[in-house]
Order: C-alpha cells, then sequence, then structure tokens
C-alpha cells in the first residue's frame, strides 16, 4: 500500500505512470484531510499546489517526498510538528488511515465546573419551575431600568457571591460597557486636517489644477490606533472565578479590537488567543477550558512569567502593547526571579497594569513577600472584583489612568 | 561577491544546494527542496527564524551565485507606498512648474504631460523590481516584514498576485519576468495568514554541530581545526541551556573570528569568559555562566572531543 502513495519513479511505463498519478492525487487529498483533522489549516488550493510542486520536484526520496509536502502544507512554525506526526501516521500504513482519522476527532468539551457559590445555582436548577415566577419577576427587575440604588448595589457586588442570573446580566453589562480605547500616534502618516507635515504631493495635485499658479497646502499626521492588548490570567484555586468572568471581558474586547492576545497561567502557560477568536462567548470559554488541562490547580508566578518572557514576549509585545496581569500575588516561595521577571515584563510593554483582587478587602496591605517584589515593577494596579471596578478599568485604558492606583501608595504604608 | 554572468536557475533539489555551497553558504536539504520549488513554481520565499540565523544571507547568496541584481526593501513601522514603491521629485517638479510660468507657458495639459513623466519619477524597490534587466528577473527581498503592520502586508499581497503596480498619472507597470521574491520575518508579529498562504514557508532553524562546523570552516578560514571543533561544541552546548536568547549562527562565526584575532589555539576558561559578550546580549545571560559554569562546559566540550576521536 505505502508503494502507492509513493511518486512514480522516473523509469517507469507511460500507462503505469498515469495509473500511479491518480493514486498519488487521491492520497494527497486524503493526508489533507488527516492534516485538517490534526489541526492544519489546508485549503483545497494546497493540495492542487502540493500535487504541482510533486510533479515539479522530480521526488526519488522519502525524505525530498516529506519536505515537498512539508514546503506546501506547513504556514507556522508550530505545525511543523502537527505535520511530521501525520507524516508519520499516514505514509506507514495504507489501514492506519480510519484509526487515524477516528482519533483526530475533536475533544469533548470539559464538564461543567462546580464553583463555590454553585450551590445557589443547582438549587435554582433543581428547583426551577418553582422560583420560576420569582426569578422571572427578578429577571425582568434587572432588564428595565434599575433604579439608581439597585445598579449601584448590583455595580458592587462581588462577582464570587453572584447566582447565576447576576453573572448573566454582569456579562451582559460587560459588553455594553463602552471601550473608548486610548489610541496611541503610530508612525504611518494619513491625511489630516490639521497635522504638522505639508503633504506635497497632494498639495503639488491641488495646485495642478489651477495650472499651478497658488500652492494650497495639503497637510498630513500620524495615523491613531489603539495600542495592542495582552492579558495574563491566573487560572490558580482562588483566582479562577475572577479570570472566568474577566475573559468574557476580554472575549467582547477581542471582538472590538483584533490585536489582543491571552494567557492563562497557573502550573503551566497557555495561549488562548485563538480559542476566544469565536463569536460565541459560551463557545469561546469552552475552547479555552479545553486547551487549559491546570485550571485551579496551584500556580508559580514566577516561572509562568519566565516562560512568558522567553517565548512569547518578543512575539505580542512589540508595537508598545499595554500588559494586564490578573494575579493575586501570593506567591509561596517568592525569591528574586519573580523580581526580576517583572522587571523585564514591565521594561518590554508600554504600561503594565496589575488587576488584584485582593483589593476587595478593606483591610489590604501590601505585606505578602510576593506582594511586595511585584509592586515596584507594576504601573498601576487596580481592583477586579465587580463590575465597577471594571468600568474603573476601562477608564483608565482610556486616559491613560489617573493617581489612584498608584502602587508607591500601597508600598509606603507598610514601608 | 564577484558579479557573476546570469545563470539559469537550478533543475533539481541537489543542483539548488550546490548552487548555495558554491557560495559558502551550507544549506540543509528542506531549506534546498524550499527554494528549488519556490523557483520553479515562482512563488515568493517566507524565511522565519531567530534572529542571526541567516535568513537573510540567503538572498544574497541566491541573488550572487544566480547573477541577478539584488533588490533590498527593508520594512519599517510607517512604512507607505511613497517609500516602498515610488515618489514624484517634488522640488524639482516645482522648478519646471515655476520655469514654465516664467517662459509664459500656460497650456495646462501639456504642462502637466510634462511635469508628471519618468523624467521626474524617483524609483523604490518595488518598482525597480518590476523593471525589466537584462540579467534576468531580480532577487527582491523584503527584509523583516514584521516590523510593518497590517495595512502594508494588504498592498504587498496584491503586488505579489499580479506583479504589478498602478502609478496614477503614468499608467500600469507590469513586470516582464517574474522577480523572485524573499520575505524575511523575525516573528516579532504575526504575519497575516493571506501572505504566508501566497508563499512557500520555511523555518530556519539552529544549524546541526556538523553543519555548523563545516559553515566555520568555511566561512572563517583562519581558525585552526582544533578551535573551530572546541568552538561549535560550546556554542551547541550553549543553545541547550535555559537562555533568554541562545546564540545564533552569525554569534557563532563572530566568535570563531574573534578567537583567531587573539590567536587562542584552544578553549579555556577565562578567555572563554572574557569573550562571552560577543555570544551573548543579555545581561541575565551572562550572569548565568558566571564563574564555575563556564568551566563546566568547557570541560565538557573536551571531554565529548576526546571521546569521539
Amino acid at each position: 500500500m505505502i508503494d502507492r502513495s509513493e511518486p512514480s519513479h522516473p523509469d517507469l511505463l507511460p500507462n503505469g505512470e498515469r495509473e500511479r498519478t491518480g493514486r498519488l492525487a487521491e492520497n494527497i487529498i486524503y493526508f489533507a484531510r488527516a492534516l485538517r483533522a490534526a489541526g492544519i489549516p489546508v485549503g483545497p488550493g494546497a493540495v492542487l499546489d502540493a500535487l504541482e510542486a510533486l510533479k515539479v520536484a522530480g521526488v526519488g526520496t522519502r525524505d525530498d517526498f516529506y519536505w515537498t509536502l512539508h514546503a506546501v502544507f506547513v504556514k507556522r512554525h508550530e505545525h511543523s510538528i502537527l505535520f511530521d506526526q501525520a507524516f508519520r501516521i499516514f505514509f506507514r500504513r495504507r489501514g492506519y488511515i480510519d484509526q487515524l482519522l477516528a482519533m483526530m476527532l475533536p475533544q469533548a468539551p470539559a464538564a461543567p465546573q462546580a464553583p463555590q457559590a454553585g450551590a445557589t445555582r443547582v438549587h435554582e436548577a433543581l428547583f426551577a419551575g418553582l422560583d420560576d415566577k420569582l426569578k422571572k419577576e427578578h429577571e425582568v427587575e434587572l432588564d428595565a431600568r434599575m433604579t439608581v440604588s439597585d445598579r449601584e448595589v448590583f455595580q458592587r457586588k462581588d462577582f464570587a457571591q453572584m447566582t447565576a442570573a447576576e453573572i448573566a446580566a454582569a456579562k451582559d453589562a460587560m459588553k455594553r460597557l463602552v471601550l473608548p480605547l486610548a489610541e496611541v500616534r503610530t508612525r504611518r502618516l494619513t491625511p489630516h486636517l490639521h497635522g504638522h507635515l505639508i503633504d506635497i504631493r497632494r498639495t503639488l495635485r491641488a495646485s495642478m489644477k489651477g495650472g499651478g499658479d497658488f500652492i494650497d497646502l495639503r497637510f498630513i499626521g500620524p495615523n491613531k490606533r489603539p495600542p495592542p492588548l495582552v492579558a495574563l490570567l491566573d487560572i490558580s484555586g482562588s483566582m479562577s472565578q475572577y479570570s472566568r468572568i474577566f475573559l468574557h471581558f476580554l472575549h467582547a474586547l477581542t471582538d472590538a479590537r483584533k490585536r489582543v492576545s491571552t494567557f492563562l497561567f497557573g502550573t503551566r502557560l497557555t495561549n488562548v488567543t485563538r480559542a476566544l477568536r469565536e463569536r460565541d462567548p459560551d463557545d469561546a470559554l469552552a475552547a479555552c477550558s479545553a486547551a487549559v488541562p491546570d485550571w485551579s490547580g496551584g500556580t508559580r508566578i514566577a516561572s509562568s512569567l519566565r516562560a512568558f518572557n522567553k517565548l512569547w514576549a518578543r512575539r505580542v509585545l512589540a508595537q508598545g502593547a499595554i500588559v494586564l496581569l490578573i494575579t493575586d500575588g501570593l506567591e509561596r516561595d517568592a525569591d528574586d526571579t519573580l523580581a526580576f521577571e517583572m522587571d523585564r515584563l514591565h521594561r518590554s510593554c508600554r504600561r503594565l497594569i496589575w488587576l488584584n483582587p485582593l483589593l476587595r478587602f478593606e483591610g489590604f496591605e501590601a505585606r505578602a513577600r510576593g506582594i511586595k517584589a511585584m509592586l515596584p515593577h507594576v504601573d498601576e494596579m487596580r481592583p477586579i472584583h465587580n463590575l465597577e471596578s471594571m468600568s474603573g478599568l476601562v477608564a483608565a485604558l482610556a486616559d491613560g489612568g489617573d493617581s489612584s492606583a498608584d502602587p508607591k501608595v500601597w508600598l509606603r504604608s507598610v514601608a | 561577491m564577484n558579479k557573476t554572468t546570469p545563470r539559469p536557475l537550478p533543475t533539481s533539489i541537489d543542483a539548488t544546494v550546490n548552487l548555495l555551497a558554491e557560495a559558502d553558504y551550507l544549506a540543509d536539504r528542506s531549506l534546498g527542496t524550499v527554494l528549488y520549488l519556490a523557483l520553479k513554481m515562482g512563488r515568493p520565499i517566507f524565511l522565519e527564524g531567530e534572529a542571526g540565523v541567516g535568513k537573510t544571507e540567503i538572498a544574497k547568496v541566491l541573488a550572487s551565485t544566480l547573477g541577478r541584481r539584488l533588490i533590498r526593501l527593508q520594512c519599517y513601522e510607517g512604512l507607505d507606498i511613497a517609500a516602498a514603491v515610488y515618489e514624484w521629485n517634488y522640488a524639482a517638479q516645482m522648478i519646471a512648474i515655476r520655469a514654465a510660468e516664467a517662459e509664459g507657458e500656460h497650456d495646462r495639459v501639456r504642462l502637466e504631460h510634462d511635469v508628471f513623466s519618468e523624467r521626474f519619477l524617483i524609483k523604490r524597490p518595488l518598482l525597480q523590481a518590476l523593471e525589466p534587466d537584462a540579467a534576468g528577473a531580480p532577487v527582491l527581498l523584503i527584509d523583516e516584514i514584521d516590523r510593518t503592520d497590517e495595512a502594508f502586508e494588504a498592498f504587498l499581497l496584491e503586488v505579489l498576485a499580479d506583479f504589478q503596480v498602478t502609478i496614477p498619472e503614468l499608467g500600469t507597470v507590469k513586470a516582464a519576468h517574474a522577480p523572485i521574491v524573499v520575505i524575511t520575518s523575525n516573528r516579532t508579529r504575526e504575519v497575516h495568514d493571506a501572505l504566508k498562504r501566497r508563499c512557500l514557508y520555511h523555518w530556519v532553524g539552529y544549524p546541526s554541530a556538523e553543519r555548523e562546523l563545516a559553515i566555520v570552516r568555511a566561512k572563517v578560514p583562519g581558525v585552526g581545526k582544533r578551535l573551530s571543533e572546541q568552538v561549535v561544541g560550546f556554542v551547541q552546548g550553549l543553545r541547550k541551556q535555559d537562555l533568554f536568547k541562545a546564540p545564533g549562527v552569525a554569534e557563532t562565526l563572530d566568535w570563531a573570528g574573534a578567537l583567531s584575532e587573539l590567536d587562542v589555539t584552544a578553549l579555556d576558561p577565562a578567555t572563554v569568559s572574557d569573550t562571552l559578550g560577543v555570544l551573548l546580549k543579555y545581561q541575565d545571560d551572562i550572569a548565568r555562566l558566571e564563574g564555575s559554569k563556564v568551566k563546566d562546559l568547557v570541560d565538557q566540550v573536551k571531554s565529548e572531543l576526546r571521546a569521539a576521536e
């Protein structure tokens, strides 16, 4: 069977060659399907390219065959490993193809979590019929114009203590948070009514209309865009609830502007940017849960930051990114590496904002070693436990922050 | 590099690898395959990899061995059509307008035709690549495309699809022979899939020990046999350490050259510590290798070489 997939040998008879080419095309199509199932996006155009490439390359050895297909099908460095595995399995024995396709079925989504406040939700689910009437009124109350005091209470309610309906309402409110994210100047120049540079090209064209008699100046100025946003979320035990809510916020952000990268860290660092690009927020979160094996486990902030700095910082922090770090800062054995990695992260981005749910406690003081190590390298530290703090964050992203979130305040109080 | 007479494109993967070897660029088989396919199928080559592995070198080597002109477009943020394709020589145009006015020339159509002619057109790299060349299609190197933004990428995609550019005042310029396009990226930004799909992609990784040794021998001829083996062994060992930025091939060649300038015949921990700045560019990496670590690595390299003999 493996012979059928090898391309024709140069000294073969014409009619045998034609039969083999036909089989070859079939095999390449099946292989492309296998690659698609393995996670490499391969379009039909790529299959045609592969056939043309094999014809042109005059492939004689298995190695050349491998690299020819690799050149056509792989467009990202990360897909190289997937391609390797798929090739090994596919071109070993024909009978394995069915097994391969069966193996590569998409994984079932993770089982639903049982959070702390889940008791309320389970209760609601079980007694849905009984509480129906009450629930309806409750929902209508939330949807319609809430009174000012009700809305205020809702804004200040801690996410960890919300019921399912309230969380759904909070997600809705987050979507409606107006995001006038501050734009920064880029180096690209566009026509601008009151720019500071003269656009000679348009000036001349305008003056040609008048026969070159007078010169009507036209200007260009720098283009403005919102900077890229990178979010690092801690998903260890205590943080997982807040991270989940924040993921919704990030999902809404990812729709509005394209350059948002999201990373989850617990015992390891995972890039979930692609998962969050799904249109439906629940699908997006399910994809995130599926991608991360260590939800609600332990956390090592220093090693996760080190992994981020080494593998991802140079890829996503270019062009002046703003980094949102969501963690409580409670590192079990805080040593110099934590301070060093925070310093490096701080130097690589435009602004580093630390969102700490511990700030929900009135008597919070920055006494823990981990927190003290991280604070000096952060531009702002803000709370993140309720809707009010979310709006505060959005306002901060829009204006450029105010002094109320200055980390030095916390450091001074414990000095 | 000497300008050689233009040669036809290589006819097989082996021929491609040999062609590169002529200019002392030792490529592995996968790179040879991608290059050959790109040349034959007329597709651009997209090279991605860490800094210092020789992506830009490939374009230069291709140009010199095939005897074609090398046109280089260095990308940066804010690169636009005026800097990449063409620009009008505004100062000369203004003078021409004023001179015509002084002579009493009022025929607007004739004036426009005069002012917007090839005489006042400054051709930038992309337009230069589309022009006919006696030596055959030139090699167009688009360097560090991850430094520009999506707007320029979209424009580039359009140009690479048809190899033609429209200048409103003059008309369409179409390439007689499609240029050989090499695009490099340092991966500081994800380049859009549409552009990558148009090209044949290759990740240029760090070479194996044998290939790196051959590269050092070819590029730095003054280095002795023993020193070159030790240098390569040390750098290969360094890459296995948990460094922030592993040294690339360019750094290895720099270091070999530096050591031969210092008349060193074999590695010793003191010299290595002194010259570590040639290999490592981050302070925490250098600090990580301070003191006994260097000695351990050097001893390990020497014992491995002795065992191999």
